[in-house]
């Protein structure tokens, strides 16, 4: 099990909270929960309400639409804030590949924390860019 | 040593071992023994739920129990309103709580609760062993196949199941320099001997409240500072946060009354010539601090006592090293050990909106209890039969379980009850693990739940699964926490047309009923 400091270290490496202090970081392990999800475990569900916003912290984890796998997740990636950001379900299943770490925050707690946290925002909207841009590649 | 002693429960093999003998490790054994399931349980505690004897500090616990509710004592609609009895098949056993109150509060105190409890373990024969510590665990292969040897200080006990009901109340203590300057929350004294002094606390949880609302008579100046915002359940609208019942202090924080609540994170703490100093880096932007106080105390959450269960191969995770569960509470790293009781919580469920299950309190683990030990009974070919749901009486059942079910109010979005359809009829699957049944292949069914979302709004949410699929139905909230209405009514009878609609539309032959 990692301790408070290991997760510290651990998110002070990946890009989402690259810009934020040592303090800053530990407040975010702190407002975040920790979850442990065994292989298998649907950890969203396609077209239920109530998701949360996830950040990888060990481990993969399947991105599956109507029963296909349509891309893996790892240590870094983060998942849960479209179905949060627009008010709907998730599009798709998040299943964990093997165990699987992650830090968690609630549904209602993201929209807060972003706005307490902007350069948490900047970085997000940096992914989504490019997700974007992906799949506009991927498309044309 | 495998030699029986006298007593209740003795060294041997038994089909299931339960250890610990607090609400958690009662309630299971109560449940397994009202279903002949053949179990052991041991405790290290001389009498039922040692953490009463020693926690809260402050005399009275968080968790309510209302000698006056709108639903008879005694029956299982009552459950909703006490939090704190165990629960039974048999009236004269439900609601010892109340029985046990002197009627100054609806809050037990620890000694109310500590006889609530010796109430029910006499009264229902639970056959605990008292005395006897748990020392270790090993996994051996018999001639059965895999199983586990529970060793204590009385011998040894073989089983394939073991329920580690151990609780999580082993407080935790960080590894920051300085903190050994610190008394750990268990080593609080009478709030009177903090009689003139400054305080310092680390900790927003409840027990950092609870500490900071006992000394308000007495300290001079309490400061209580963590990383993370204080967050109080009256926001969160759930038992997330600081309960009401402990608000002072952040009351006395924003009128200026001599205690300070800062985000911080707590850099060291060093002995000096004026008494404590502690180095605060702040984490909501301000400039870091030094706090000079006579006293330091860290209320810094607690563990879970898992002794060498995590050496076994038990996975564990989170700040309560709590060990990580499927949703029947069994380990999901070492098959055949499972969890009952506040440590349960490390089954999460679906946190739908973030909002946890009441797992970690009585109210929510007894029924987890009673769910789980039907599962471990399934397993060693215990079942209970399906009842049958007449075909016109679904939706009077659902209007009864959204309303009655104590079960669906204590563990909103985390225990359903399940009506399974076959051959065009119902049958009454009773309540199991929402995750599970939302994730497990299964026939076709209608799942009740209810859920919070953080708003302030309760509703029933209705799942219909059809051919491996699953629909959502979110209800409509009432005021008045009344899903028997008109409306109510008519929404959930277009669940069941649904259900059978389309079922029986798939079923060769099968009558449209």
């Amino acid at each position: 099990m990692p301790t408070q400091d290991a997760i510290v270290d651990a998110i002070a490496g990946m890009a989402l909270f690259a810009d934020l202090s040592r303090p800053r970081l530990e407040a975010v392990a702190h407002t975040f929960e920790e979850r442990f999800f065994p292989a298998g475990e649907r950890i969203l569900r396609q077209g239920l309400t109530g998701s949360g916003f996830f950040v990888i912290i060990d481990g993969e984890a399947s991105v599956v639409v109507d029963g296909s796998a349509r891309a893996t997740l790892a240590r870094g990636d983060f998942f849960g804030e479209v179905s949060i950001l627009l008010g709907e379900p998730p599009v798709a299943d998040i299943v964990a590949v093997g165990p699987l770490r992650c830090l968690v925050l609630g549904g209602p707690d993201v929209e807060p924390f972003l706005v307490d946290h902007p350069r948490v925002m900047y970085r997000m909207l940096q992914a989504q860019a490019r997700r974007l841009r992906n799949a506009n590649r991927w498309r044309s | 040593m495998t030699t029986a002693p006298d007593g209740p429960s003795p060294p041997g093999s038994y089909p299931v071992v339960v250890v610990g003998s607090g609400p958690g490790g009662l309630q299971v054994s109560y449940a397994l023994g009202r279903l002949g399931v053949r179990h052991a349980i041991v405790s290290a505690d001389e009498a039922p739920g040692g953490m009463f004897r020693r926690w809260p500090f402050f005399q009275r616990l968080l968790s309510w129990t209302k000698p006056f509710a709108p639903a008879d004592r005694a029956t299982r609609a009552y459950e909703r309103y006490d939090w704190n009895s165990l629960i039974a098949d048999e009236p004269e056993n439900r609601a010892l709580m109340l029985r046990e109150m002197d009627g100054t509060s609806y809050f037990p105190s620890r000694p109310e609760m500590e006889r609530n409890l010796a109430a029910f373990a006499a009264q229902t024969a639970i056959p605990v062993r008292y005395g006897c510590r748990w020392t270790g665990t090993r996994a051996e292969t018999g001639p059965a196949g895999e199983r586990f040897v529970i060793e204590t200080t009385d011998g040894e006990y073989r089983c394939r199941t073991a329920i580690f009901a151990v609780g999580v109340a082993e407080p935790f203590m960080p590894v920051t320099p300085g903190f050994e300057h610190a008394a750990g929350y268990a080593d609080t004294r009478p709030a009177e001997t903090y009689a003139g002094k400054r305080i310092f606390i680390a900790g927003k949880q409840n027990s950092g409240f609870e500490l900071a609302t006992g000394l308000l008579p007495w300290a001079r100046q309490i400061v209580i500072a963590s990383p993370s915002a204080a967050k109080l359940s009256v926001n969160t609208r759930s038992l997330v946060g600081i309960r009401a019942r402990y608000l002072q202090p952040y009351e006395d924080h924003v009128l200026g009354g001599g205690v300070t609540i800062l985000d911080a994170a707590i850099d060291s703490i060093d002995r000096t010539a004026d008494g404590l100093t502690v180095a605060l880096r702040r984490t909501d932007g301000g400039a870091d601090l030094d706090v000079v106080v006579d006293e330091a105390i860290a209320a810094t959450g607690f563990v879970a006592p898992l002794l060498d269960l995590p050496a076994l191969g038990v996975a564990t995770f989170g700040h309560s090293r709590l060990p990580a569960q499927t949703p029947f509470w069994e380990s999901a790293t070492v098959p055949g050990i499972h969890f009952a009781g506040t440590i349960g919580q490390g089954a999460g469920g679906l946190k739908k909106h973030g909002i946890p299950s009441n797992s970690g309190a009585v109210q929510g683990a007894r029924y987890n209890a009673r769910v789980l030990a039907r599962h471990v009974a399934a397993d060693l070919g215990i079942t209970q039969a399906e009842v049958p749901i007449p075909a016109d009486a679904l939706v009077d059942r659902l209007v009864a379980e959204a309303n009655g079910t104590a079960e669906l109010w204590h563990q909103k979005a985390y225990l359903g009850w399940t009506a399974t359809l076959r051959d065009g009829s119902f049958t009454d699957a009773g309540i199991q693990p929402l995750a599970h049944v939302l994730d497990a292949d299964g026939p076709d069914a209608v799942i009740l739940t209810l859920e919070t979302d953080g708003s302030g709004a309760t509703y029933p949410v209705v799942y219909l699964r059809q051919g491996g699929e699953t629909e959502e139905r979110v209800l409509d909230p009432d005021p008045f926490l009344d899903f028997s209405g008109r409306e109510h009514r008519r929404q959930f009878a277009d669940v069941v047309d649904r259900a059978r609609g389309t079922a029986a539309s798939r079923i060769p032959g099968a009558a449209h009923a």
